[in-house]
């Protein structure tokens, strides 16, 4: 939890520890090798958008930086942390990092306020009940959700508001990093766009760096600081949509340039040209 | 590595509050109470020299300052907080307008659930029955073009629910045939009456217990399978599937299902009465001095066909009760997992009550016979 000055440019955060660094990863399933001496630094405060074809392992990387997978080789810090990958738990992780899986992997058990309620319960235990409520209810409603859907079971949501329902979870901890698989995925072009504008306004109001894995065009020319094109087993290319777009990469070339990304390129805002707020403090 | 919590009171402005530190989520239990006990003056924040401030921190502010009914302007924030305040305050105030016109007091909630309890028996009681008819008239248009037959689906489901229950089935009888013995060597010893106790097993197991058992096992067993199958095929919309195909999903799923069950439950139950037999034989012989020979004579002595007859007649009803329950449960499964999961558990209780229930119904109306 360092005090973070707001940044108005990614490239002037250069005396602060990345969100993420990652060095020499490589990571296979038997002689299946996914990613072989793979090198990412995501900076802190910026939207990075994570693409790559079906396969690529976009979310075994994903599953590497979390702890959830052990890595066969490499070095990943975590805002200037190492991780330990021998460790069960990241506890230094834990607090920092929320994570909204594809399907929002929300307990269906239960409702969606104790949904939110179950990381407060487990990691801020000296808060009680009405405090820790009022907290997951400020959640619910930041992430867009009615009062009413706090009561309701997961299976009684549509697909846009789980997300969001999980949204509001992954954001109980406050954290400042802020994992995203898919998050548009399976949601109808209105839907996505007012999930794209939410992400955009609490990235804005709470300071979040997030770390997000999309196909989704639109979402990545609306509000993408960067762009990580992962292929051939690493990182094939970081940076501004504009300097990514240009890669002669063949893969790149027809995902940025093929007609649905011509489409979403005239009518989003493009990552550089829009106005970038500077992040709230932390 | 933080600083405790700290909040002063300014002595020259009264009703003022400086507040200095990290107020966010780690403190959040803390500042609350501090905020809780200087609350009682409190005109003015000034919240410029707060080091860290998160939604939490900015929500128990806000909570401090509409608890003395105090606007936006009462606060003093640095820029870099500002817009994480404004958006935390917007969200609670949308919050609140929605929570008013909210919350029917407790007893009109208890009184709503009892009525929805209440027309969900109802639904499910006429449900049962629209499916049984449209179950039968499916069943009759098989039998009179028998090329609709689905004939390995048929016998899969006799081998599956029929033949592979077999083992556990003749396990449990005999134990439950044992047990009878037990009871009755118990109670009839002191009457001198050991050799009854083969009456009262051959009686138990005729009329009742060999169809009883039988039921219950395929209750639990059965049912819950059918519902499951059934369920995880609506889910994966291959119900829809069927009918755009022009095929009828009753007559593809549920009749198999349902015939396999009308063909294997009578015969599972003749099987569930030999062991059953079976066990009180190994009782007699072991502990109550009843040779085998005696054993089997004393049965043939005992067994008329009508007590048969009385027990077999209800094969086919629990038979029919128990598919079509288990086939309704899953043809009202909705999409998601745990949907499939409620309507198993329902499909084996209902199934498990009306098996019960009818018994003990048929039991009344024969019980002269």
């Amino acid at each position: 939890m360092n005090a973070s000055p707001p940044i108005n440019n990614s490239e002037q955060a250069g005396d602060r520890p990345p969100a993420i660094r990652i060095r020499g990863l490589e990571n296979r399933f038997g002689d299946f090798v996914v990613h072989e001496d793979l090198n990412l630094e995501m900076l802190q405060g910026e939207i990075l958008a994570v693409v790559g074809g079906s396969g690529s392992g976009k979310s075994v990387l994903m599953r590497s930086i979390l702890g959830l997978r052990k890595p066969q080789r490499g070095e990943i810090d975590v805002f200037g942390h190492r991780l330990d990958p021998n460790a069960e738990h990241h506890p230094e992780l834990e607090h920092q990092v929320g994570v909204l899986f594809q399907d929002g992997a929300l307990f269906s058990s239960l409702t969606v306020l104790e949904n939110v309620e179950v990381p407060l319960k487990a990691h801020r235990p000296e808060l009680n009940g009405k405090l820790r409520r009022a907290i997951a209810r400020l959640r619910i409603g930041m992430s867009g959700l009615p009062v009413s859907a706090g009561d309701k079971l997961p299976s009684e949501l549509s697909g846009g508001m789980r997300k969001r329902a999980s949204l509001a979870r992954a954001l109980a901890l406050e954290p400042k990093l802020l994992f995203l698989d898919e998050p548009t995925a399976g949601l109808d072009p209105i839907g996505a766009a007012a999930f794209d504008r939410l992400l955009l306004t609490l990235k804005q109001s709470l300071g979040l760096t997030v770390f997000l894995i999309t196909h989704d065009l639109d979402t990545i020319y609306t509000i993408c600081d960067r762009v990580a094109v992962i292929g051939e087993r690493k990182v094939l290319t970081i940076g501004r949509l504009s300097e990514v777009e240009r890669h002669e990469n063949a893969w790149i070339q027809d995902y940025f340039h093929g007609p649905r990304a011509r489409a979403a390129a005239q009518a989003g805002p493009s990552a550089d040209n829009h106005a970038r707020q500077p992040a709230g403090e932390h | 590595m933080q600083q405790p919590a700290e909040l002063t009171i300014d002595l020259e402005t009264p009703g003022l509050l400086r507040l200095h530190g990290d107020w966010t989520l780690a403190f959040a239990a803390t500042r609350s109470e501090q905020l809780n006990e200087a609350k009682a003056t409190l005109s003015q924040i000034d919240a410029r020299t707060i080091e860290r401030l998160d939604a939490s921190g900015a929500m128990l502010l806000i909570q401090a300052l509409q608890a003395h009914k105090l606007g936006a302007d009462a606060i003093a924030l640095r820029d870099e907080h500002r817009p994480l305040f404004e958006a935390v305050w917007s969200t609670l105030e949308q919050q609140e307008k929605a929570a008013r016109t909210h919350e029917p007091p407790g007893w009109k909630k208890l009184l709503e659930q009892i009525g929805r309890a209440v027309i969900r028996v109802i639904d499910n009681a006429i449900d049962l029955v629209g499916f049984f008819g449209l179950t039968l008239h499916r069943l009759a248009r098989t039998v009179l073009q028998p090329r609709r037959m689905r004939w390995t689906s048929l016998v899969h489901h006799m081998q599956e629910t029929g033949f592979n229950a077999v083992p556990l089935l003749a396990l449990l009888s005999a134990m439950i045939g044992a047990v009878v013995a037990f009871l009755g060597a118990t109670v009839l010893r002191d009457f001198g009456a050991e050799l009854m106790v083969i009456d009262l097993v051959v009686y138990a197991f005729l009329r009742e217990f060999g169809v009883l058992l039988t039921a219950i096992l395929l209750a639990g067993r059965t049912a819950s399978a059918f519902c499951a199958q059934i369920g995880m095929m609506k889910g994966q919309q291959e119900i829809d599937a069927i009918r755009t195909l022009g095929l009828d999903e009753i007559e593809l799923l549920v009749v198999p299902r349902v015939l396999a069950l009308l063909i294997m439950l009578p015969a599972l139950a003749v099987i569930a009465t030999m062991a059953g037999l079976f066990g009180g034989m190994i009782v007699s012989v072991l502990s109550l001095n009843i040779g085998v020979e005696l054993y089997i004579e004393r049965v043939y002595q005992t067994i008329q066909l009508q007590h048969y007859l009385v027990g077999l007649i209800k094969a086919p009803i629990f038979a029919l009760i128990i598919a079509l329950i288990g086939c309704s449960e899953g043809l009202r499964v909705r999409g998601t997992a745990q949907s499939v999961g409620e309507h198993t558990t329902s499909a084996v209780v209902r199934s498990l009550t009306m098996v019960i229930v009818i018994d003990a119904a048929v039991y009344f109306m024969e019980i002269g016979w």
